[in-house]
């Protein structure tokens, strides 16, 4: 309970109660419209299942080999696309930040490319990696590139310069001065990037699958789509946003544990 | 030596890493095409810069490319101005009223963070294969910014100015649109801003996945042809296109933000 009251904002902390009362109520209202709208017959109900249904079918789902299959492919190809993309972004924000000129040479088109919708180049790595795992690699990859290469690149532009200065005086070499000085210095931001780069590099692989595949949850969600099963369909994308929100707030956690 | 007596830089310097920037640009464009004309690189995965800029007259009189961007973008201010019409609303009100706004902020923040477009066969299910399923989910992809960006803007208007109102009597309607809006202007054209970019991102992204729509599906459809050099053109129409959003929208919202 301590826990959940430290997890509101400073200023709620004083009214827990009441704040505790709305969100249970406002629950408990949605799941109220969701099963009068799924009983009402105004809805296909294959359409808009009942709740029971929909966890009748995550129960199934969760005993089912061929989830746990599925499961594992999809974190693979998550885990492969954020250990690529998070090494470039490194790479980069490291060159970038602590070069001014390289900065403003190449950090302008970082910062344009960074939002636009990664999605479209999903062909160009079917091409070049195939319809497997390859190209739902590539693509979460290149989503969490950016986040991580952008929050790097910041990153070392406020390293201290006393501390860069005690390296030069030192006569740190280059791959010294990176250990021993940038990377300590860089771990905040590069967990802010890991944090942004893992949430899109999830949702990335995911629609790579989504749109082409034979394995992953995003097949999974796809086959049920196929097959008009839309509890099962409901729950795996439950689950999906379940798992999503659970590695997000682990991450968000273990910063601020760091960060006090 | 200009910039370290802290006098601003010449016009050569501040010159200079852009046009290395845009020689790094050309000389891997060059080197691309270079590879593609000796053979080290298939033509049939990667066409050559050559040929993908000869396919931009086709892309336009054949493919329809002016009316595909207008759908876009047309889909993208409706989806912007939804969430802008409820958004505003809703921060307003997380504001006014204290508890709700410890109740829910939180949740919108994790509303913003969740891979809503992964939940694009649910919208299909619910709303079909049309242009209500692309408006929908970018609407809801843009509304958490919106809704927190006005609630930041009304939050941060200044006590003496509230104070200034409500000795000179005015009600709380005047309160609002005389003092509290001009306040929050700022905030909430970046909350527009905000709002116009992530639906940018996600009417592009449901478009090449439902394969529905304007530049989206065109890409979609340009790979299935296999038609790669016309794919490759309309992915820089769209990078291109999308910076020269952001780059706008950032023009404006800076001219929203209190000078001097």
């Amino acid at each position: 309970m301590a826990e959940l009251q430290a997890s509101l904002p400073r200023a709620a902390r004083g009214q827990f109660g009441p704040v505790l009362s709305l969100r249970i109520g406002t629950v408990l209202l949605l799941w109220a419209l969701w099963e009068g709208a799924a009983r009402s017959g105004l809805f296909y109900e294959g359409a808009l299942p009942s709740s029971f249904k929909i966890a009748r079918a995550a129960l199934n789902l969760v005993v089912m080999p061929a989830f746990y299959y599925n499961f594992g492919v999809t974190l693979l190809e998550v885990a492969a696309a954020v250990a690529i993309g998070v090494a470039g972004g490194i790479s980069v924000g490291l060159a970038l930040g602590a070069s001014r000129f390289a900065g403003k040479a190449f950090e302008p088109y970082l910062q344009y490319l960074a939002p636009t919708p990664k999605i479209i180049f999903l062909p160009v790595f079917m091409v070049m990696f195939g319809v497997g795992g390859g190209s739902k690699i590539a693509i979460g990859a290149l989503s969490c590139f950016f986040p991580m290469a952008l929050s790097v690149t910041s990153g070392v532009r406020q390293v201290d310069p006393v501390l860069l200065r005690v390296g030069r005086s030192f006569q740190l070499t280059l791959a010294q001065t990176i250990r021993k000085i940038y990377l300590p210095a860089l771990l905040p931001p590069i967990a802010t990037g890991l944090r942004l780069g893992l949430g899109v590099a999830i949702i990335g692989t995911l629609l790579g699958e989504i749109k082409m595949s034979n394995r992953g949850l995003g097949f999974l969600i796809m086959q049920d789509y196929g097959r008009f099963d839309i509890a099962e369909m409901y729950a795996v994308l439950a689950v999906v946003f379940v798992l999503a929100a659970l590695v997000n707030g682990v991450i968000a956690r273990t910063l601020r544990m760091k960060g006090r | 030596m200009a910039l370290l007596d802290g006098a601003s830089p010449s016009l050569a310097q501040r010159a200079a890493p852009v046009l290395v920037g845009l020689l790094a640009i050309a000389a891997a464009i060059a080197l691309w095409q270079g590879a593609a004309e000796w053979g080290y690189v298939n033509k049939f995965v990667a066409p050559a810069p050559s040929d993908i800029a000869r396919s931009f007259p086709r892309l336009f009189t054949e493919e329809g490319l002016v009316g595909r961007f207008l759908q876009t973008f047309a889909e993208t201010f409706l989806a912007a101005g939804f969430a802008v019409a409820i958004g505003i609303p809703l921060g307003w009100w997380l504001h006014r009223k204290p508890l709700a706004g410890m109740a829910y902020e939180n949740w919108v923040g994790s509303f913003a963070a969740a891979p809503i477009v992964i939940a694009y066969p649910l919208f299909l299910v619910l709303f079909g294969r049309n242009t209500a399923t692309i408006v929908v989910m970018s609407c809801l992809s843009g509304l958490p910014a919106m809704v927190l960006k006005t609630k930041e803007g009304l939050d941060g208007t200044r006590r003496v100015l509230v104070n200034v109102g409500l000795s000179f009597g005015l009600r709380p309607a005047a309160l609002f649109w005389k003092i509290m809006l001009p306040a929050a202007i700022p905030a909430i054209a970046n909350g527009v801003r905000l709002a116009l970019i992530f639906a940018l991102i996600n009417v592009v992204g449901v478009e090449f996945l439902i394969n529905f729509g304007g530049l989206g599906e065109l890409i979609d459809d340009l790979s299935q042809r296999w038609e790669l050099p016309s794919m490759f053109g309309a992915i820089l129409f769209v990078i291109l296109t999308s910076v020269a959003f952001f780059w706008a929208t950032g023009r404006v919202e800076r001219w929203f933000r209190p000078h001097g």
